[in-house]
């Protein structure tokens, strides 16, 4: 984006598409340090750090969240804050967490009961997920500065076996541990105060717990999970781009598969946005070895948050990097969300 | 809204694969029946592209089948004069009300949405009668930029039909979809050999109006809707009448279409509008393509009320990039946008250079969103 003839950063940069990739490659983490020790760093562009210590790995991550609006069906930024860093360790193979630390950054006129219902829905997600927050901190800035609240999290955990975003292989079975896309339509709808009945509800919920039975489940296997991301900003989409493309194979995917709610399609058709493009902030895409996929789809159906996991398709040698979907009726390239979602509201 | 959500989950009850793979093959064998390559038909709808898009279609189209979209996008074909007519009207201090499509549909050296940028008041409505009711609550002239095909333009004759306060006015830039399938018919060069019609405008034209087309150019049309299995049928159909060179009308889309048509919807609309001839973008000058306001409405007209000077537009330098466009092309059915080499690089939605990448209804936009490709076919 141009503003005269100075480059300035965009909406777009921040939407976790192609366009954020190449802000945060190009700019910002350019001629950052390579790591000093053993480990998975920055240039990784995983879902967080990984420090080798013992014969263990520990994982590091931080997440900072805005959301308009900061309540929406299904949860707040309180929850969303605890349960992204959260899931960020789980898909790294951390789904026991160490500790947390939470920012919190105000807007002069923030409505301090608003404060303290978010404050009691992060107390909450801690206990879901087990994670204690240790440290903090707080800042206020002026009216206008910023739109309500900002909140920081960090997360740390350990992790006996590393899984990174860029261990697909060819045959892999790929698998979404329920039905995509709620979140982002949910908080679209709440934004645009689109007056739907039959309620869509934010999956946020912390996810450490469900990929721990996957992982115990694959483990006498060598291979086992080979692969992990949670679908947040990007939607299921983006999860799978990044993963396609890191792993240098092709991902196929059958359409009918993917588990989407009638609510959810009938939605995404009316406002013209890909339930696949849209956040979800409960949700893991695994990739596994095809030895032991069901016993891994058993164990995550046999969690509350994975009754409805699926197995939506597998990798493949060829189309390197790409997301082919069958639609049933023919197939085609699925595209990567590019920029920010404008929903068409009719 | 509630209602528009159960319609759009009645849709999806129309997509059923296992019909879907029995027409793909339907299609196939009457193709070789056919028995030669490059057979060629053209649909002329936005919206018929972008189910053949997201559903994958063209792949399970055999390969010697081309089906290619024609001047389909509305937005796309509205002129360069056309545009800078309204983007003149609101530098000029005129408050403007269009489309969000046309916002940032480029003029010759400016959009609207450049225009809004700088200070003009451009304000984007989902209809006529938001524009109609902005213009009640405000003092100053409300100009409506008028776009889109039959569907849109009889809205737009029903808002002056149902009356409308002294400072609405509209700019028509309506065209109408008949004369440009003649032309593109006509187009050297082209390989047409029937055409697929869109159901949302035929429920208002009736498919009786393609009969004289059929005869007179030799060729047959479907008119079909906009589910997966109505466009594989629609198109099974029309396939059937080239095989046994049938240059006559089949409707297809019978839950929604009749031979006449909604009779009070044309009524209305030929009593507002009456055809001229007009540019289509990148086309070509189509004799009746335009639609234009009738003597009696002159008092809603904006070229009749304002002076438009755009001659200041003309001085500025075209953008560069534009000459490289060959959105035109693309809607003529001679290429199709993996023909341009701007596509998905330089020309983006974020960032589009041509009209075809702005509106939601252009071929290039669609292919984009939909992953670039029309089918796997070429990668
Ligand atoms: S990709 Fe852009 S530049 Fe190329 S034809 Fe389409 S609109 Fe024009």
């Amino acid at each position: 984006m141009k503003r005269g003839t100075e480059e300035v950063v965009a909406l777009r940069h921040g939407a976790g598409g192609a366009a954020m990739r190449r802000l945060i490659q190009e700019v910002l983490i350019r001629d950052l340090e390579t790591l000093p020790f053993e480990g998975i760093g920055i240039a990784a562009m995983d879902d967080g750090a990984a420090l080798r210590v013992g014969d263990r790995w520990l994982v590091l991550t931080t997440d900072s969240h805005v959301v308009q609006p900061p309540f929406f069906p299904g949860g707040d930024i309180g929850r969303l804050a605890v349960c992204g860093t959260v899931n960020d360790l789980a898909m790294m193979g951390a789904t026991e967490v160490l500790a947390l630390t939470c920012a919190v950054v105000l807007e002069a006129g923030f409505s301090l009961a608003d404060l303290e219902r978010i404050q009691s829905s992060m107390v909450e997600a801690c206990r879901e997920a087990v994670a204690p927050i240790v440290t903090g901190d707080t800042k206020v800035m002026g009216s206008g500065e910023l739109d309500g609240i900002i909140l920081n999290t960090t997360g740390i955990g350990f992790a006996h076996r590393l899984i990174l975003d860029s261990g697909l292989m060819p045959g892999d079975r790929i698998i979404v541990t329920g039905n995509v896309g709620e979140h982002g339509l949910a908080v679209m709808v709440a934004r645009h105060e689109l007056d739907f009945e039959g309620e869509l509800v934010s999956d946020v919920a912390p996810v450490g717990g469900l990929i721990h039975r996957a992982l115990v489940a694959a483990e006498p296997h060598e291979r086992g999970v080979t692969a992990m991301k949670d679908p947040t900003r990007g939607g299921l989409a983006g999860a799978l781009h990044e993963m396609a493309a890191k792993g240098k194979v092709g991902v196929l995917l059958e359409e009918s598969s993917i588990p989407i709610t009638p609510q959810a399609a009938a939605v995404g058709e009316l406002l013209g946005i890909d339930p696949l493009h849209v956040a979800n902030e409960g949700k893991a895409v695994l990739g596994v070895d095809p030895a032991v996929a069901d016993k891994v789809l058993a164990a995550l159906r046999d969690h509350p948050l994975g009754r409805k996991a699926r197995i939506i398709g597998r990798s493949i040698p060829e189309h390197r990097g790409r997301v082919i979907l069958q639609t049933g009726f023919g197939r085609r390239l699925l595209a990567e969300p590019q920029g920010e979602l404008l929903p068409r509201i009719c | 809204m509630q209602e528009k959500l159960e319609d759009a989950s009645r849709q999806l009850k129309f997509r059923s694969s296992k019909t879907g793979r029995d027409l793909s093959a339907a299609i196939g064998r009457i193709c070789r029946e056919i028995g030669r390559d490059g057979i060629t038909i053209m649909h002329v709808c936005g919206s018929h592209e972008q189910a053949l898009a997201k559903y994958g279609l063209r792949s399970a189209l055999p390969p010697e089948l081309d089906l290619i979209m024609g001047p389909g996008c509305p937005v796309c074909v509205t002129d360069l004069p056309e545009v800078d007519e309204a983007v003149a009207l609101a530098e000029s201090g005129v408050r403007i009300v269009t489309y969000g499509d046309m916002l940032r549909v480029p003029g010759s050296s400016k959009s609207l949405a450049d225009a809004r940028a700088t200070g003009a008041k451009v304000d984007i409505v989902y209809g006529v009668h938001q524009a109609v009711e902005l213009a009640r609550k405000l003092e100053e002239e409300v100009v409506f930029f008028a776009t889109g095909f039959e569907t849109t333009a009889v809205a737009t004759a029903a808002a002056l039909l149902g009356g409308v306060p002294d400072n609405f006015l509209v700019l028509s830039a309506h065209k109408y979809v008949p004369p440009a399938m003649e032309l593109v018919a006509r187009i050297p060069g082209s390989r047409v050999e029937g055409f697929l019609a869109a159901g949302h405008a035929a429920t208002i034209t009736g498919w009786g109006i393609f009969a004289d087309f059929a005869a007179k150019h030799g060729m047959p049309v479907v008119v079909a809707g906009f589910e997966p299995l109505d466009i594989l049928a629609g198109v099974a159909r029309l396939l059937e009448l080239v095989r046994d060179r049938k240059a006559v009308v089949d409707n297809m889309y019978p839950r929604c279409v009749t031979r006449d048509g909604n009779q009070r919807a044309q009524e209305a609309m030929w009593k507002v509008f009456e055809t001229m001839a007009g540019r289509w973008r990148g086309i070509a000058e189509i004799p009746d393509g335009n639609l234009r306001l009738r003597e009696e409405w002159s008092h809603s007209d904006a070229r009749k009320r304002f002076k438009i000077d755009m001659t200041g537009l003309w001085t500025q330098a075209p953008r560069a990039r534009v000459d490289r466009c060959i959105c035109g092309n693309i809607m003529a059915g001679l290429a199709s946008p993996r023909d341009c080499e701007l596509f998905g690089h330089e020309c983006t939605p974020e960032d589009p250079v041509g009209a075809c990448m702005v509106s939601s209804e252009g071929s290039c936009r669609i292919w984009h969103h939909y992953g670039g490709h029309p089918d796997l076919s070429d990668i």
